[in-house]
């Protein structure tokens, strides 16, 4: 009969911890582990020793076996992890490679061609229209202030409009004061705040970035969207110059027989305002499902600068008027590609992405 | 809102289809998504008097109705039991079709013929009453024979749908569209029947009413009804509410959402008995103050909410006992509800402040259709005459009702309407077309603006339901975008307008096309991954990094906004290669975003009300990372795809550096930071991705995949990003002397960096180029060989051996300076 006195626990127990110490390799371990944990290891042997025990003496000696399976355990655990790691430090130093050394010639890679997304196409199209009508492209930050996505563009805190944007609010600063752009709006404000404190208006540029709404995607639309918005602050600019601004800019992007329309509308930045419509690119204004029949899609919204909006960022009103118009890339380009569902835009799979140059 | 064609008939004449219409509300602003005809299918019902009732042997619950319907007996089998001999029922002819689509034919039932079918309310698409026939009698005189439609004053329809826009709470009613119509149309307008004849009895005898808070209230009035029989509502009142999308209560809610939906105005109709004192009065409600509203939720009042700006006001409606029963504008408590034994009725029409709605109603996340119209502005002055319509509507179904006289009346601050001074030639400088400013006249009036003035300069006071309508130069907007919509937009000019200055791009749009052209063109597919992440993505490439948080997101997968484009990219390739598609090369232009926390360069921008703070928010960082999936990619090809990027780039020198450090999401022992040589900026980073990041993410963990992560920002900052110089150099006209030196490097020392040393040894050498790499054991411990193409030549004259001795004894040396030996 072996020695069950609990001095010797602490004797059995270290040399188990040793024999784990001494293991080199997970396989030495795995092959070690039932006679350090097992059924037929020390520690094993103990617990069926307990039966035999006085009530009291169990109760102690119990409690000690148990501890000392944790710290077996514990130390099994510690070890595997270490030499696994070990073991994993060696493949990758087997695999190491300073690719200060890599000589490029030598470097062979299939010729495939390439394909930028459909944003990206869309967006330089309507880039290059933009510009060759004489506007520059500016660019904002997607993480704005209440101040800059809403209050500046003269939609004051808690004002019902706002429930035309389905906002994502961002955890910085206040409670619901930091969000991602509902629109490329702010960047309006970024310009012409800058503008003015460079002294550097007129403002003729268009806006092109990604934005943010709370609202289930679905085939016409994501939560993450792309638009591209127009500002023009010049003197003397009017409703008339707007609408030419979006006519010209319909005949040129979508072609000849491409025309726009305005309607009224309602922007809080904006005074007068008008949604604009484009022919329906599917039935040419002829009528058809996509067009509820009316040979028209709804692109965007437009309108005069707002005199709040002027007033916000520091700028003479009675000296500088000026009209904003925005819409979405992806809209445009779904309608241009006759895309059924916005989600393909989001989806990457590469049969759609090889589509596109 | 949905807005019946036959209810705008009876407020101006209307003889157009709803197709006519369609394009004129349109171009009026008054978006029709949808038109939807309804109400058909009741032609042919006619209203048939029961003559005789048999039962039917065999049978207990049908029974053989002969009924009169102007052309002599006729015998119906029918199964309802809610009727006598006498009263008037709707017959169904045999060869109508009910609005299900129904078609009624003769049938044999126990060897009895049925020549038609005698309807319930239910199967004429009248209301779901259940309990039997649609008995007439109780609602009208019927005459057999008569057309149904007729007699119920419902019939088909046209519904539009109409989208109002914020800026015109006046257009949210059937007579704000009917006014814009027939504005637009020249036609004049006819107004509702609205009760005349009130009891000798005074309302304050019997009620009280008033304001403590007349900033938050602006009108409060109460009128008072009684003896009134709570009921159905009228078949016409019915059908109207359905058509709106409200659904019919009693004939006392019924009216009080018809008065709404006709004019616009708000009421709230309490049980007079159940309101302490027959007091009511709107007050601002005490913080910890609670209400339980008519959808069974208590709410706490006056607790100051998330948002800019919202101190937590709430008002409420009180009672006599200053118990709160509503929240004023939005909803009713649940205490003093309309019930089967109401007879005596308090009804409020108000005024109340819209912002303070619209706080309260987002902070308690109640939107009712009340709540909508106070938020964007009820007219002030509209309340007494919607309570006297009211009492007409309800007097229909509870003739015995009394009405008192003088309704309580109270007003607090209510904002005067705007007056705005038109001058010659405003129109022009907006609009850039000349409106003769007696057509804007005109034009106006015809919107209830009061107009004076002539000639050079008119005086235009808006009506008191157009609140939008502001004061000064953008009141004169307001003013112009009215003259504008009524005149149509279709009329009015175009004009190209230009300018001097030209359009372009700028330096760094022209570097990223330029990017995105020499990726593409390399095999890439460009990509779009989410902006927002999951905190597992997040973790497994930034442990423990201070994130950037949405407070509000969809779900916990899309909560974070991301801090690379790495476990995006990798997830697309992994999806793709799950699809059998996975022999790819992807790439994708982004903005990560860095906690300001984390960042020595968070971007400081204006914050607060009235954007009065100075606030860090998160570092934006453009960046364009390929992924290299195809099944022989690895680091060296995004090396080799790095060194063409550059070269293409233009940039001067950036070395392909080892780092002590791991990169995140980067192999541990196959990446390398891109370093520009002269300012040593980090441009970007080269190698493959993490094998157990791969794994992690359910990928291949066995497959290389190569990435190139560049950071725009760097790119595009010519002090990070050294170019080649502009200046052309040019190549020597005299021939080159070529040959190879091969070295054994101690590992610790960058092959780009001998190069570097090897290309400034001698004023002679024109090139220098790695062209092999090996390892090997006969080499010294931690080295390894490099060999390198040289190239010397001169600009002067041909190079004599001499000159090639000892420029390669300055290479040579060069190379020992950094431990290398010649081999």
């Amino acid at each position: 009969m072996a020695d069950r006195s609990l001095e010797n626990l602490d004797e059995e127990t270290r040399k188990l911890l040793d024999a784990i110490a001494a293991s080199e390799t997970l396989e030495a371990l795995r092959d070690a582990e039932p006679s350090l944990v097992g059924k037929r290891s020390v520690l094993a042997a103990w617990q069926k020793s307990l039966g035999a025990m006085e009530p009291e003496a169990r109760r102690e000696a119990g409690t000690r076996l148990q501890e000392s399976r944790r710290r077996v355990q514990s130390a099994l655990e510690d070890r595997r992890q270490s030499l696994a790691k070990e073991d994993r430090d060696r493949v990758l130093l087997a695999d190491r490679l300073d690719l200060g050394d890599v000589v490029v010639r030598d470097v062979r890679a299939a010729l495939g061609a390439g394909h930028p997304s459909l944003v990206a196409v869309t967006q330089r199209e309507l880039e290059d229209v933009f510009v060759a009508m004489g506007f520059t492209v500016a660019e904002g930050p997607e993480v704005e202030t209440d101040w800059f996505n809403f209050e500046a563009l003269n939609i004051p805190p808690a004002h019902p409009s706002r429930g035309l944007w389905d906002t994502f609010y961002v955890d910085l600063g206040e409670p619901e004061t930091v969000v991602l752009r509902t629109h490329t709006s702010p960047t309006q404000i970024h310009l012409m705040e800058e503008a003015v404190a460079s002294d550097s208006l007129p403002i003729h540029s268009v806006m092109p970035g990604r934005c943010y709404r709370r609202d289930s995607p679905d085939a016409r639309h994501l939560a993450t969207f792309h638009q591209i918005e127009g500002l023009v602050v010049d003197e003397s600019m009017t409703f008339a110059d707007l609408a030419g601004v979006i006519e010209s800019f319909t005949r040129s992007y979508f072609g000849s027989g491409v025309t726009s329309r305005l309607r009224p509308g309602y922007f809080p930045f904006t005074e007068p305002s008008a949604e604009f419509e484009v022919t329906c690119t599917l039935c040419r204004g002829a009528g058809c499902r996509t067009c509820s029949h009316t040979g028209w899609i709804e692109l965007g919204g437009c309108g005069m600068l707002d005199q709040a909006v002027l007033e916000a960022v520091g700028i003479d009103g009675e000296r500088w008027s000026g009209f904003a118009f925005g819409f979405g890339i992806d809209r445009c380009a779904q309608m241009r590609h006759e895309l059924t569902d916005m989600r393909a835009l989001v989806e990457n799979d590469v049969r759609f992405l090889e589509q596109f140059s | 809102m949905r807005v019946s064609l036959n209810w705008l008939r009876e407020f101006v004449d209307l003889p157009e289809s709803a197709e006519t219409l369609r394009p004129i509300l349109d171009d009026l602003g008054l978006v029709v998504e949808e038109v939807c005809h309804t109400g058909g299918g009741l032609e042919q019902v006619v209203v048939a008097r029961v003559e005789e009732i048999r039962p039917i042997q065999g049978a207990d619950r049908i029974r053989l109705v002969t009924v009169e319907a102007g052309e002599g007996p006729v015998e119906i089998v029918c199964g309802a039991m809610n009727f006598d001999v006498g009263a008037h029922v709707p017959l169904a002819p045999v060869g109508s079709v009910l609005p299900g689509g129904v078609v009624i034919a003769e049938r044999t039932m126990r060897g009895v013929t049925s020549h038609g079918m005698l309807c319930s309310a239910r199967e004429l698409g009248l209301g779901d009453g259940q309990d039997g026939l649609m008995v007439l009698d109780s609602y009208v005189n019927p005459v057999p024979g008569e057309s149904l439609s007729e007699v119920l004053r419902v019939g088909p329809d046209a519904i539009f749908d109409i989208s109002v826009e914020g800026n015109r709470p006046d257009a949210w009613s059937i007579e704000g569209v009917a006014r814009d119509l027939a504005a637009r149309l020249g036609r004049p307008r006819r107004t509702p029947v609205v009760a005349t004849s009130p009891s000798t009895t005074k309302t304050s005898n019997y009620a009280q009413a008033g304001i403590d808070d007349s900033k938050l209230c602006g009108r409060f009035t109460v009128t008072a009804l009684r003896h009134v029989t709570v009921g159905p509502s009228p078949p016409w009142v019915v059908e109207r509410l359905t058509r709106a999308g409200v659904r019919p209560i009693s004939n006392v809610v019924d009216a009080s959402n018809l008065v709404m939906l006709e004019l616009g105005q708000p009421t709230h109709p309490y049980d007079a008995d159940l309101v302490a004192g027959r007091s009511l009065r709107a007050r601002r409600a005490r913080p910890g103050e609670l209400l339980t509203t008519l959808d069974g939720v208590e709410r706490t009042l006056a607790v100051k909410g998330r948002g800019l700006g919202d101190t937590g006001e709430d008002c409420v409606i009180v009672d006599g006992d200053d118990v709160v029963v509503g929240l004023a504008g939005i909803m009713g408590g649940a205490s003093s509800e309309i019930s089967p034994t109401t007879t005596d009725v308090l009804l409020e029409a108000a005024y109340f402040d819209p912002m303070a709605i619209a706080r309260s109603s987002k902070r308690h996340g109640l939107r009712s259709e009340a709540s909508h119209r106070f938020e964007r502005g009820v007219d002030p002055n509209l309340a007494l005459r919607a309570a006297a319509r009211f009492v007409a509507v309800l007097t229909e179904s509870s003739p015995d009702l009394e009405w008192l006289s003088d309704p309580l009346d109270v007003w607090g601050y209510v904002p005067e309407p705007s007056t705005i001074e038109l001058r010659d030639g405003d129109v022009e400088r907006l609009l850039g077309v000349e409106v003769p400013l007696d057509d804007a006249t005109s034009l106006l009036s015809a919107l209830g603006f009061v107009v004076t003035g002539s000639g050079t300069a008119l005086v235009v006071t808006a009506p008191t339901n157009r609140p939008d309508v502001r004061s000064s130069a953008a009141g004169r907007a307001d003013v112009i975008e009215e003259i504008a919509r009524l005149y149509g937009y279709s009329r009015l000019p175009r004009r190209t307008p230009s300018w001097p200055n030209a359009g372009g791009l700028t330096a760094r749009q022209r570097l990223r096309r330029r990017l995105r052209d020499v990726v593409v063109d390399g095999g890439a597919l460009e990509v779009w991954t989410p902006s927002l992440g999951g905190d597992d993505d997040f973790e497994r490439v930034n442990p423990s990094v201070e994130r950037v948080r949405v407070t509000n997101p969809f779900s916990l997968d899309e909560s974070v906004l991301r801090a690379t484009l790495l476990t995006g990219m990798v997830r697309a390739w992994v999806k793709n290669y799950d699809r059998g598609v996975g022999d790819v090369v992807l790439a994708e232009f982004g903005v990560v975003f860095y906690h300001p926390n984390t960042t020595s360069q968070p971007r400081i921008t204006k914050g607060g009300l009235r954007g009065s703070l100075s606030l860090a928010l998160p570092r934006e960082n453009e960046r364009a990372t390929v992924l290299f999936g195809r099944r022989e990619d690895d680091a060296r090809v995004a090396v080799a795809t790095w060194h063409r990027v550059a070269s293409r780039l233009g940039l001067a020198d950036v070395v392909v550096r080892t780092s002590a450090d791991a990169l995140p999401g980067l192999h541990p022992t196959r990446s390398a930071v891109l370093e520009d040589r002269s300012s040593g900026a980090v441009l970007g980073y080269v190698g493959e991705v993490d094998p157990s990041l791969v794994g992690a993410l359910e990928g291949p963990s066995h497959r290389r995949l190569g990435i190139l992560d560049l950071d725009v920002d760097a790119l595009c900052d010519p002090s990070r990003a050294t170019r080649r110089s502009g200046k052309v150099r040019d190549p020597s006209r005299f021939p080159s002397a070529i040959f190879d030196l091969a070295f054994v490097v101690p590992e610790v020392v960058n092959a780009q960096d001998l190069a570097y040393s090897l290309g400034r040894s001698h004023e002679y050498v024109e090139s220098v180029v790695l062209f092999d790499s090996f390892r090997s054991s006969s080499l010294a411990t931690d080295s390894r060989g490099l060999a390198y193409a040289i190239r010397l030549s001169s600009a002067v004259g041909t190079l004599n051996d001499d000159d090639v001795v000892a420029a390669r004894s300055s290479l040579i040396e060069a190379a020992a300076t950094l431990g290398a030996v010649l081999r």
